[in-house]
Parts: structure tokens; sequence; C-alpha cells
């Protein structure tokens, strides 16, 4: 088990942004709507949403999963009342 | 049909013919929303589209009441499908994957990834920045930890690998959380400033 040099540099890149409280993936994915929305409106991003920022810097499987979010947030006017 | 989100909710819980009609129309946004999401991906057709959704409106259903109304349903109930939709992805591409050759895999060839042209001193910096984390991984980290980082720094999905741990997705966050917390203090006792972390970037 060897980290190669580019997998230290990207390790750092995480350590980097670490926090000491974080949301696990299940509390991130119970506030990235929310995040996704006021993202796109513009809107600065509260205390309790920072959190979701801060994971998102993290986990790239949730940063993945709030790409895949945005990509559909487009077209959901026409389904759903804003 | 628009619907606000008090209502969607309302008539998913309930139990008569209104349900079963938001239930259809639920279904018919999630799959184009998850069409459009995952478009251009690998072994995502029909089939697959309407398997996740499919499982995706268990999960909502299940966790109705954990909506809080702080988005538009449908947003939040494209979210939980995406989950679904991507870890079943990521499962069956990983899923005859073992940790041990994750871990062992040697492709990993080590590559010059940082600043392509940094000045002399920056060089040295990073090099002995670098360096240190490369001992603080094998001092400060269990055996567990080591692995868990590599193998997501790799790729491998949280869910496999806490599969492979005997361990389950919450508790690896908490173990690779720990680690990086701890390898964040250990760099701050050696005398790296927060900032100083980033310099490299
Ligand atoms: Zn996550």
């Amino acid at each position: 088990m060897a980290f190669s040099k580019r997998e230290i540099e990207n390790l750092l890149r995480l350590v980097s942004r670490t926090k000491d409280a974080e949301l696990n993936c299940e509390e991130c994915l119970a506030l990235v709507a929310e995040f996704a929305e006021q993202h796109l409106a513009g809107k600065s991003i509260g205390s309790g949403l920072q959190a979701v920022e801060q994971h998102l810097a993290v986990c790239d499987e949730c940063r993945e999963e709030y790409e895949a979010l945005l990509v559909t947030l487009g077209k959901i006017d026409d389904d759903s009342p804003a | 049909m628009n619907r606000d989100n008090d209502t969607w909710v309302a008539q998913l819980s309930s139990a008569g013919a209104e349900r079963e009609v938001a239930l259809t129309e639920l279904r018919v946004v999630l799959f184009r929303n998850l069409r459009k999401a995952l478009a251009g991906r690998p072994h995502v057709d029909n089939s697959f589209l309407e398997d996740a959704v499919q499982d995706a409106l268990l999960r909502i259903l299940d966790r109705l009441d954990q909506f809080q109304g702080r988005s538009r349903f449908v947003t939040w109930a494209t979210s939980i499908a995406i989950r679904v939709a991507l870890g079943e992805l990521r499962r069956s591409r990983w899923k005859d994957v073992s940790l041990d050759s994750v871990l062992d895999d040697t492709d990993y060839a080590p590559t010059r990834a940082v600043d392509s042209s940094p000045s002399p001193e920056l060089l040295v910096q990073q090099e002995a920045l670098f360096h240190k984390l490369h001992e603080l991984i094998e001092t400060a980290l269990t055996e567990k930890q080591r692995a868990a980082l590599l193998a997501e720094l790799r790729g491998m999905p949280q869910d496999e690998i806490a599969r492979h741990l005997g361990s389950n997705r919450n508790a690896l966050y908490k173990l690779t959380h720990d680690a990086r917390k701890k390898l964040k203090s250990a760099l701050q006792n050696a005398g790296y400033r927060e900032d100083e972390l980033e310099l490299t970037y």
C-alpha cells in the first residue's frame, strides 16, 4: 500500500479543506437540494448550508451527485411551481 | 399538473387514487430528470433508468417525513434519485474489484501533478510538505485509515470500501474524517499554518 506523489497531493488538498465538524454524506443529501436551489438563485449561502459546501469540497461522490442535480435544475421548472 | 410541496407530500401520504396519480407523475418527472442528469454515461438506458426510478420512489416514500420543505419537493426527490442511480452505477462498475487489488495496484505511478512551473523556492516548500505528509500517513494513521483513504483516492466508491471493511458508509466517513483531522492537526503541530497547507493550489 503505497501512496503515489499524485495521491499525496490530492490527500493534502482534502486535508487542507478538512474541518473539525463535517456533515456526512447522508446529512449532506438532506440539504443538497436546498443548497443547489440557493446557489442557482445567486443567494448567499447561510451558515447551515456552508457545511454542505464544505462537504462537497472533500467528498467526490456527493460532489458528483450535486453536479448531476444542477444539470437537472434547468428543466425542473415546468414540473413544479416556483 | 403543478403541485406545491404540501400537496406532493399530502397526496403521496394519502391512501386514495390521488396517491396513485401523484406517484405516476413523480415517476415521470424523476425519469426525465435522471435521463438528463446521467446523459452520456455508459450503461444508462431506459431499463436502467426505470429501475433506478423505482428504487428511488421507494426511498423517497420511506423518508417523506424527513422532507422539510426547504427546497422544491421535486428537487429534493431528484437529489435522492441521483444518489440511488449513481450508487447503482458505481456498484455495478466496482462490484468485482477487491480492495486488495485497488491498494496494490502498481499502475498508480507517481506523477508530477503540482503546478508545472513553480518557483524553486515554492518547489522546495512543496517537497517538504509532501514529505512530511507522507511520513505522517505512515506514522499517525491506523492501517485501516490508510487503506480507506487510499482506496477513496483511487476512486473506489465509499459503499464498496465500507463493504470490504465490514462497515457502513457513515462509519467509513467517520473513519476517513478522523484520519484527515489527525493529519491536519499533525501538520499544524509540525509548524504548518492552515494557509500554508493550501500553498500549492
Ligand atoms: Zn459525501
